[in-house]
């Protein structure tokens, strides 16, 4: 167990490595220059040497890398080359928005995916099926902008029952804050709800008709239990799965709809900072990013064992 | 069970019961549809209380479907389309899900087929046994919890409390079958239901797990209605053998009037293909001359294994290793049949690999022709893969679906560049005269073929590159009993007319008897007992061997 941690965490040092060198070369790739977007279009060639000194855009690549890496293991991000705020504070900022709002969307995806799917599994071939797989059908296809842009005209502006936009603080004013997460939150949770419905119904499909479950029915255990403790705890090995891999998408669909509801979040830091060229704000934005990837699949791999005794002890299996 | 047979009173055996009062169970014309198609035709019998009635047929015959109707668990569209199953006087046919639930569990329990995958995998045996108990009515965690630690351990689980709290995977088959048994008697059922308990595990296992059930279902006065394909071990554990065929009860009777007074042409032809019967009922004397007459060896043996060892390493355990074979040795005569018997894990499919040259052997070798696969070049390999070709058990995993029958059986000569397209065409066809198949199948896929069908493809496959050798691993235990039948005398036949050598991996016994000359008796890895047939099973010398010939249902008919 404790080689199996080791070696995890061996390889999520490797993966950032490997990102942030991408990351690095990709961002000097850009066109566009961040010392002429700082200096302004009108600056002497003076003014704008002077700014490249300043950023230490005159060292090497490699020699700029090597700085950016000391810095980063010492835990200095840098500073924003726009504003000239810490980098580290303007994460702090904004990260506990999208963790908050990805945290909801997770949660309400999970809670209406699995009970959309079990309902499509027992009631095939009549109307609630029909029902949870057009949900499906359009959590699918629609994009979540056009959806979040419906949200607000209609459940926001037309029906006034949510906030069009603003955010409020969790940790100060619990209520009021999930409540103005509430529809960003739904608009963000569909896409993912539908992926778990349409799973958690297959699967379902395949363990009600398992021999075990027919072995339940034959002990005289009440439908309810069947379905829990035999039918829906061994799907949702696969569900995990599935929704281990849908997680990432849910990072990249809450930068647009933390936009299109204006909340103040990583998302907006991440397209702001991209606008303005500014390098030391997108390398810690993706290098989070990756960090997160790497979290959520170290949380799948635990959560997997957890629901799975048979992976469960070290590997053996 | 034993004075039963000895006292040959021709009691009436049919539709009404021999013990005293009504009968625990009734069913009168049952008829089940999956769809509008009916499956089940008239299908009328008893179990009386105390009694214990075998449902004997082979796999589509309508057993298995006659336990789901009575259980209420028919799968997918199935329904009871007529007739009427009575339970304790009172009517269960087209009862609703509620009542049925009362009536699964504690009135009806159920032994499923396959302990591998009756078990719910994420839950906790205990907790598996402990719903049932409270389904039945038991209440209070620690009441329940000693309760069902009593039950393992009366179903031959060793130190049940510990086990209580592990998962499935923690258990070996035979142990699984065993809380499955424990699982089906926690509601006190009057009638227990076993589904072929123990056709996925190895003989010696059968045998106990089968006394001891025996042993539980005598002590509580349980009925027990027994499905099985093996008319022997139906004989052997029951009072009454119902035969099933197509849906439809062919004949019913005690042991002694089915195997040895058989009224029916169907029966009869079960009795004679069953082979757990032919190894006891017809004895030594009459099978082996006729296999005896095969020419002594001409020559160097075909094939020659001298001390031959596979170690494992073991994952996650530094150096250690595990001996699937140890120092192995025998031979095979040109011409003749050897049978590897053992059980699972006993080493017998590792040789057969590393004679195939699929595995390499840690040390020893295996000769073919005097030559090795391992220790060849390149191209003596080809030659000598071309010598030596395998049947595996399974003939649905062994044939690739999308491929047609004809590209399946002419893959080796393409492989091996044997003639052009015309002549492999005519090779085919060839091939599919011999082992009995209509040359039309060529252009059908395998899923369109039954399974005795696709073995016979599987060993036209073997054929086409004109091997001296046939290595059959398990080849017909996966088959029914007739089908079975058939398949041996198509390789006997094959022998007789190519000269064909055959190595024969198998766990059962009475299989042997039929097909093999020399035995080789595998356990952990090792040569227990070999030499011919005839020395082997009669007087054999081994402790394991002895165990092994007892363990074949049918032996009480064996005189």
């Amino acid at each position: 167990m404790i080689r199996y941690a080791f070696t995890k965490l061996w390889q999520s040092a490797l993966t950032l490595l490997l990102a942030s060198i991408v990351v690095f070369i990709g961002v000097r790739m850009l066109p566009g220059d961040p010392a002429r977007a700082m200096a302004g279009e009108d600056a002497s060639p003076e003014q704008l040497a002077a700014m490249r000194e300043q950023l230490g855009l005159n060292a090497s690549l490699p020699h700029q890398f090597l700085t950016y890496l000391g810095n980063l293991l010492s835990g200095d991000l840098g500073n924003s080359t726009r504003t000239g705020t810490p980098v580290v504070e303007m994460i702090a900022a904004t990260l506990p928005v999208t963790l908050w709002l990805s945290a909801y969307a997770i949660a309400i995806a999970v809670i209406v995916g699995v009970l959309f799917g079990v309902i499509a599994e027992r009631f095939r071939g009549r109307w609630p099926e029909w029902f949870t797989n057009g949900f499906a059908l359009i959590g699918l296809s629609v994009p979540n902008f056009w959806l979040g842009i419906l949200a607000i005209l209609y459940l926001a502006v037309s029906l006034g029952w949510f906030p069009a936009s603003g955010y409020v603080d969790i940790l100060s004013d619990p209520l009021k804050g999930l409540y103005y997460l509430t529809l960003p939150a739904i608009i963000l949770g569909t896409s993912l709800a539908a992926v778990i419905m349409r799973q958690t119904r297959a699967s379902m499909i395949e363990t009600m008709s398992t021999d075990y479950v027919r072995t339940a029915k034959a002990k005289g255990l009440s439908g309810g239990r069947v379905l829990l403790r035999y039918g829906l705890r061994n799907s949702l090995i696969v569900v995990v799965t599935i929704v281990g891999l849908q997680l990432g998408g849910l990072i990249s669909g809450a930068v647009v709809t933390e936009r299109i509801f204006a909340l103040p979040g990583f998302g907006k830091l991440t397209l702001d900072a991209v606008f303005t060229r500014d390098y030391p704000v997108i390398e810690a934005v993706v290098l989070i990013i990756t960090l997160s990837y790497i979290v959520i699949n170290l949380a799948v791999d635990v959560l997997y064992s957890v629901i799975n005794p048979r992976i469960r002890i070290g590997g053996s299996n | 069970m034993q004075q039963d047979v000895n006292e040959s009173a021709f009691h009436d055996a049919g539709q009404i019961g021999t013990a005293s009062g009504a009968p625990l169970l009734e069913v009168q014309n049952l008829e089940v549809s999956f769809g509008e198609a009916p499956v089940l035709k008239s299908v009328s019998f008893t179990v009386n209380r105390g009694e214990r009635v075998a449902i004997v047929g082979q796999s589509g015959s309508g057993k298995s479907t006659s336990i789901g109707a009575i259980l209420g668990l028919l799968p997918g569209n199935g329904h009871i389309s007529g007739g009427t199953i009575t339970l304790d006087g009172q009517i269960i046919s087209g009862a609703g899900e509620q009542q049925m639930r009362q009536i699964r569990g504690r009135k009806i329990g159920l032994v499923p087929q396959d302990p591998m995958s009756n078990l719910n995998p994420v839950m906790k045996v205990g907790a598996q046994i402990a719903d049932a108990l409270a389904a039945a009515g038991h209440r209070g965690r620690a009441n329940i919890r000693q309760r069902a630690v009593a039950l393992m351990t009366e179903a031959g689980i060793p130190d049940a409390a510990r086990r209580y709290s592990q998962f499935p995977h923690e258990f070996s088959g035979g142990m699984r079958q065993r809380m499955l048994i424990a699982i089906s008697l926690a509601g006190e059922p009057e009638l227990l239901i076993a589904d072929e308990p123990t056709s996925a595990l190895d003989v010696t296992v059968q045998r106990q797990i089968l006394d001891h059930l025996q042993t539980l279902v005598d002590a509580r006065g349980t009925s027990l209605l027994f499905i099985t394909h093996d008319l022997g071990l139906a004989a052997d554990r029951t009072d009454r053998i119902i035969v099933m065929s197509e849906g439809k009860i062919v004949e019913v009777g005690t042991p002694q009037e089915i195997l040895f007074q058989p009224q029916e042409e169907y029966t009869r032809r079960l009795v004679a293909a069953a082979p757990s019967l032919l190894a006891t009922v017809s004895g030594v004397v009459e099978v082996m001359p006729e296999l005896s007459e095969v020419p002594d060896t001409l020559g160097n043996p075909i094939l020659e294994v001298k001390g031959l060892v596979k170690e494992f390493r073991l994952r996650n355990q530094r150096g250690a290793t595990f001996l699937a074979v140890d120092n192995v040795k025998f031979s095979v005569a040109r011409g003749t049949t050897t049978a590897i018997v053992g059980e699972s894990g006993s080493g017998k499919t590792t040789v057969a690999r590393i004679i195939l040259g699929l595995e390499n052997a840690s040390s020893g070798e295996a000769l073919i022709d005097g030559m090795s696969i391992s220790g060849s070049q390149a191209q003596d390999r080809r030659a000598l893969r071309r010598k030596v070709q395998p049947v595996f058990q399974d003939p649905y995993g062994s044939l690739d679906p999308t491929y047609s029958i004809e590209r399946l059986i002419d893959e080796p000569l393409r492989v091996f560049k044997v003639g052009d397209r015309s002549s492999r065409q005519a090779r085919v066809a060839q091939l599919l005269d011999q082992v009995a198949l209509p040359r039309g199948v060529a252009q059908r896929r395998p899923n369109e073929l039954s399974g005795g069908q696709r073995q016979r493809v599987a060993i036209a496959r073997a054929l086409a590159s004109e091997p001296e050798m046939l290595i059959c691993d398990e080849a017909v235990s996966a088959l029914d009993v007739l089908v079975q039948e058939q398949i041996l005398a198509l390789l006997k036949e094959l022998q007789d007319g190519l000269g064909l050598s055959y190595l024969f991996i198998t766990h059962d016994l009475a299989v042997v008897r039929q097909i093999a000359h020399q035995v080789v008796v595998m356990k952990s890895g090792r040569v227990i007992e070999d030499g011919s047939v005839e020395k082997v099973f009669m007087t054999p010398e081994d402790e394991y061997t002895r165990e092994l010939l007892g363990a074949i249902p049918g032996a009480a008919f064996a005189r």
